[in-house]
């Protein structure tokens, strides 16, 4: 299952990649792939932003505007004007 | 970076344990859950037996394990009725916000100090689908405080965190209970445990173990390695299947309120409503909040309120084949077209509302979707409502059916 294309905020720093593997460990969707002694993103529009990647990246490789993919959530937020979150 | 909902793990709620072990340490202030005094640990001057929080009273304790931080309440691994009652009620939204294990330590089987630790959150269905798997098993489970919510909601939450890891991990003597430096934590539960910060913090070496619970047994088993199979999360027609009564019960409120104005206008003469208006938009709400999600990789399009509003579109033409169609529809031309436009708008925005169930979608995706169908959405239904209106309108000055 693939959600819309060309939408996700994941950006992967190769010269802080230590290549560490820490983010091929917490990816729930696989984004990354082991490359040459380090990682790159495999398939970008798996990603669903969780940010289990960013926070365990102990070298800041990794950065993604981590937020819940919810739309309840997100009209909760226009009406409150607090970040996204899920009330599950 | 934009943080997490609810204001990453610095925001993570804390309420304040009312475990009457102890009484709290000098840390007391910073760390009033934790009991039994994790900062005198050393000189062992709270000799207390309590169980830090961990709960003795609960139904599925089934004894008590001795350990030189205290007593830790054994749970058994065999659900009992009751249990799957609960976990089946929270399917349907009943209690679902308070179903709740007290946060601490507990133990599967009968553990030493060499046995695994796992982390878990303390909602009770959450706590209930990882003992279920343990039979067999010795072992630790540390239960973190994350309100009831279960381990991905928390962590993204930032409750199921860093923060409330180290401070658990402290509170229940972890470091006196075992001798080596290893927690096993669920692989979703990433989102809002920065491992290296815990090993840092705690000198707990922090492993992720796999994303479903059924497969602890074989992770443990293969020394702690996951396949990629056990780390991909997945969305099963089950998995999908399980969550669709929570929408529908979500649906549930706003419904009752529509056919209740539905009835008043019926009752002052306005409106002109029947058995046909009434299972036309119950069918919108089931293909919105049921068919499509069950459907879900089966119908064309990415974004949900497109899957939705397809089959939804579906719908409206097959009901309105019901009424009358391609002849005059019973109900007019005019209601016609209005379900033509209202009931692909309710099933659209239903499923979009599942994007918060699903396992795959991004905010910016959900963003994008939103800023595009929601409009498209919204417009569509007020043109609905405005068409019914000026259908019953033209009726009440005795008009014929247009």
């Amino acid at each position: 299952m693939k959600y819309l294309k060309n939408v996700v905020t994941l950006r992967h720093d190769i010269e802080k990649c230590t290549g560490c593997g820490m983010c091929l460990e917490v990816c729930p969707h696989r984004v990354f792939i082991p490359s040459e002694g380090k990682v790159k993103i495999r398939d970008r529009d798996a990603c669903m932003e969780c940010g289990a990647c960013a926070r365990n990246c102990p070298f800041g490789a990794i950065e993604v505007d981590e937020g819940v993919g919810c739309a309840a959530a997100i009209i909760m937020s226009f009406f409150t004007g607090e970040e996204p979150s899920c009330g599950c | 970076m934009a943080k997490a909902c609810c204001g990453g793990s610095g925001a993570s709620v804390r309420r304040v344990k009312k475990s009457s072990c102890c009484g709290s340490s000098e840390k007391a202030s910073e760390q009033a859950q934790a009991c039994c005094g994790n900062k005198d640990s050393e000189t062992n001057q709270n000799a207390c037996a309590c169980a830090k929080g961990a709960s003795f009273d609960a139904e599925w304790v089934t004894g008590r394990i001795a350990t030189p931080a205290g007593d830790v309440p054994q749970a058994a691994t065999k659900l009992t009725f009751k249990d799957t009652l609960g976990s089946w009620k929270c399917r349907w939204s009943i209690n679902r916000m308070n179903y709740k294990v007290e946060p601490g330590i507990y133990a599967v089987g009968t553990p030493d100090a060499a046995s695994p630790v796992l982390v878990t959150a303390n909602y009770k269905m959450t706590f209930d689908r990882l003992r279920e798997q343990l039979g067999g098993l010795s072992l630790w489970i540390v239960v973190l405080d994350t309100n009831g919510i279960n381990v991905w909601c928390a962590a993204g939450k930032g409750t199921f965190g860093t923060e409330e890891l180290i401070k658990r991990i402290k509170a229940v003597r972890l470091a006196d209970i075992v001798s080596h430096r290893t927690i096993i934590l669920p692989q979703l539960g990433a989102v809002g445990v920065a491992a290296h910060e815990v090993t840092k913090e705690t000198g707990f070496r922090v492993i992720y173990g796999t994303i479903r619970a059924k497969d602890i047994k074989a992770f443990l088993a293969n020394g702690m390695k996951a396949t990629e199979e056990m780390r991909t999360v997945k969305f099963t027609f089950a998995d999908r299947i399980v969550l669709t009564p929570v929408e529908l019960v979500g649906t549930m409120k706003p419904m009752l309120i529509a056919f209740g104005v539905l009835f008043i206008l019926n009752a002052i003469g306005f409106g002109h409503y029947g058995w046909a208006d009434f299972y036309g938009i119950i069918g919108s709400v089931l293909i919105g909040a049921v068919v499509t999600p069950a459907l879900l990789p089966w119908v064309p399009g990415r974004a949900f309120s497109f899957k939705g509003a397809l089959l939804g579109l579906l719908w409206a033409a097959g009901f309105l084949l019901l009424n009358g169609l391609p002849a005059a529809p019973v109900f007019g031309w005019l209601k016609a077209a209005a379900y033509f436009l209202l009931l692909p708008a309710l099933s659209g925005f239903l499923t979009m509302n599942f994007t918060g169930s699903s396992t795959y979608t991004s905010l910016s995706g959900v963003d994008k979707e939103m800023e595009i169908a929601l409009p498209i959405m919204l417009f569509a239904a007020a043109g609905g409502v405005l068409l019914l209106l000026v259908s019953d309108f033209i009726r009440l000055f005795g008009g014929a059916l247009v």
